[in-house]
């Protein structure tokens, strides 16, 4: 059974259509890679899942639970989590409080005010550990928005990460970044995202086709293909509507 | 170590708050403390809305009004033995009926931060000023209700008659509240409040809901509110309407931020100074509201982290030992500052007198005399020149005790 399944997925802004009836099955532990042109409703595809916005028709399951129009805070304590291509971060707090902020949920501290976070032995060594895994910990006590960008990608990384979300959405995650911040943005994405289902909206094709287990391309809100790598790069739709186009760019 | 060093600031300020009284022990001077304590519990409470959690709020007064209103009415109750219990839980009372407030306005006030709450914190804040002008029977009018503390069982034989003995009991609520407005912010909720104060929709993508993480802020800052406005009634035994209208809430959002919202002693700075303004500044000229005006302006373009981010900006040369490299810069720069401040104020107070004579730092000045403008003027801009010749001095110096070392670099 998939662990995320979007049938007929349509969204409306006005009587403008973005995104035109999506069909499409993720399996658990999948690593799935969603490309498209610019304007091809892939940003929107990500907010519809995450519950940033409301889908006009259509339903999106997560594991056992219907999650279409639900809101994010809910969808994100079911073990979805996800990044933006813009980067989102909480730029006055240190590096250490945005890991660790974005571990009270699942840990169970909801809305205490009696948990002195100082005593929290167990939620701290997690905080660290997370921090490790993303080569922040010597930046731990900077304010994060004072981080250079490729770190501030990286702690982004380790707030969607750091929940322990069984299914990971990055949309975007090496854009803006140098080929070497790329090269090593997608080793630390290999290693945080083992064993954990990934989603991820990316422009550049070397990346997809090293990362993915699938490809859908979403072109005017439809997606008109979807399979593995090679089978996407010999397509001659997809060709034509998509990687031809970026060919003839690159 | 971290714990000594924590437990050594919190055991200083509980023994400055208790030995306070044995240096300046004069009625005004306590009048002054007791002022202080109630400001310093309600700039914190007011901290945690704005400095905490990201909320303008234009009606901060109204959790410490009623707070106070209610307290006022408890003493009566005492005096008139309908309840019976001492007074010293009198804040504690204030708080329950500004957490009770804040729950019921919060329900509905905190969907939204920005422009969408400050005006509904404003239209709340107008509405209840406006009502306690028409329920007489509970807010008394513009006269207000007044009680007697001294009606309330003693304890261990302090009744509360004086001054002092009020100053010890609400020095003891300020390091209550103050602790607890601590720990708050060392909860999942207080760093929730942070993190929705700086990105209310990424906080929703890892799990929290905005609204409820600002509720939780709104209720507790409206309840040590309530026990500012507590303090206030056992200090003062009245309350008015003056207590929780606009102008009240518009002066704990001066305090707040002429201290520093983004430090938690920010508030307290802020409410000393202010307390001072108000209590001793207002003895001496009757134009302290422009100053008071002036000084938020100037807080505002030059020191916008506040009197507390001004000490703080200091941290980085502290540490490396290149603080006293800055203290002789400061000095150049200082001295001038201030004469050009003084001859200012000189101007100011000479254009409002209607006396003859002002008599100002010692000196005689006839404002009716050209003379004495043109060298006060020429003094002020002798004070401003000599600020822009040695700023630059000061700037390389400050440049120097804060640059990065090659070796700590990257």
């Amino acid at each position: 059974m998939a662990i995320l399944s979007l049938k007929d997925v349509r969204k409306n802004f006005g009587k403008t259509e973005i995104i035109r009836g999506v069909n499409l099955d993720i399996e658990r532990g999948e690593k799935h890679a969603i490309i498209g042109p610019n304007g091809a409703g892939k940003s929107t595809l990500f907010h519809l899942i995450s519950g940033l916005y409301g889908v006009t028709h259509g339903t999106i399951q997560f594991k056992e639970h219907l999650i279409q129009n639900r809101t994010p805070y809910e969808i994100s304590r079911l073990g979805l989590a996800r990044s933006f291509q813009v980067t989102n971060i909480f730029p006055r707090m240190n590096v250490f409080e945005n890991v660790r902020c974005a571990l009270f949920w699942p840990h169970g501290y909801r809305y205490s005010f009696w948990h002195l976070l100082g005593r929290q032995t167990e939620l701290n060594e997690r905080t660290l550990q997370v921090l490790e895994q993303i080569g922040l910990q010597d930046k731990m006590h900077f304010p994060a928005g004072e981080l250079a960008y490729a770190q501030q990608r990286a702690l982004e990384l380790g707030i969607a990460i750091a929940s322990g979300a069984e299914v990971i959405m990055l949309d975007e995650p090496v854009a803006g970044m140098s080929h070497s911040e790329a090269e090593n943005a997608v080793q630390l994405i290999r290693g945080i995202t083992e064993g954990k289902t990934l989603i991820m909206v990316e422009h550049d094709m070397s990346i997809v086709f090293d990362v993915a287990d699938r490809i859908s391309v979403l072109v005017y809100g439809e997606i008109i293909a979807c399979d593995k790598p090679e089978n996407i790069r010999a397509n001659p739709q997809v060709q034509e509507a998509y990687l031809g186009e970026v060919a003839v760019n690159a | 170590m971290a714990f000594l060093k924590k437990s050594t600031i919190w055991i200083a300020y509980l023994l400055a708050l208790l030995v306070l009284p044995q240096f300046f022990n004069s009625i005004l001077a306590i009048s002054i403390y007791n002022q202080m304590a109630i400001a310093i519990v309600f700039a914190l409470s007011y901290n945690m809305l704005l400095g905490q959690g990201g909320m303008l709020s234009f009606g901060h007064a109204v959790y410490f009004g009623l707070g106070g209103f209610l307290a006022v009415h408890t003493l009566i109750m005492i005096e008139f033995e309908t309840v019976y219990f001492s007074i010293i839980f009198i804040p504690l009372v204030g708080g329950v009926i500004g957490l009770l407030a804040a729950i019921f306005i919060g329900s509905f006030s905190t969907h939204k931060a920005g422009t969408v709450f400050a005006m509904i914190s404003l239209g709340i804040g107008e509405l209840i000023a406006a009502s306690s002008l028409i329920f007489v029977s509970f807010f008394g009018g513009e006269a207000g209700v007044s009680g007697d503390r001294t009606f309330g069982p003693p304890l261990f034989g302090v009744e509360f008659l004086q001054d002092v003995e009020i100053y010890y009991l609400a020095a003891g609520w300020v390091f209550i509240a103050t602790v607890f407005m601590y720990l708050f912010t060392q909860t999942p909720a207080g760093r929730m409040a942070n993190a929705v104060r700086d990105n209310p929709e990424r906080a929703e993508f890892i799990g929290y809901s905005a609204r409820r993480v600002r509720f939780i802020s709104f209720c507790a800052a409206g309840f040590f509110a309530g026990i500012a406005g507590g303090l206030f009634a056992l200090n003062y035994e009245f309350i008015t309407e003056e207590n929780l209208n606009a102008a009240t809430s518009g002066r704990v959002l001066l305090m707040a931020y002429i201290g520093g919202l983004g430090y938690f002693i920010g508030p307290i700075v802020g409410a000393v100074i202010l307390t001072l303004m108000n209590s001793l500044l207002s003895n001496y000229s009757e134009l302290w509201m422009l100053y008071l005006g002036i000084l938020f302006l100037l807080t505002v373009m030059f020191l916008p982290r506040g009197f507390a981010g001004f000490i703080m900006m200091h941290q980085v040369a502290w540490i490396r030992g290149k603080l006293h490299t800055l203290f002789i810069p400061y000095l150049l720069t200082g001295i001038p500052a201030l004469i050009l401040i003084l001859s200012c104020v000189a101007l100011l107070e000479m254009s409002h007198i209607e006396e003859e004579v002002l008599h100002y730092l010692g000196l005689e000045l006839n404002p009716a005399t050209l003379l004495t403008w043109v060298i006060t003027i020429v003094i002020a801009s002798a004070s401003l020149f000599a600020i822009r010749l040695t700023l630059p001095r000061l700037r390389a110096a400050w440049e120097a005790a804060n640059a990065i070392p090659d070796s700590e670099d990257g």
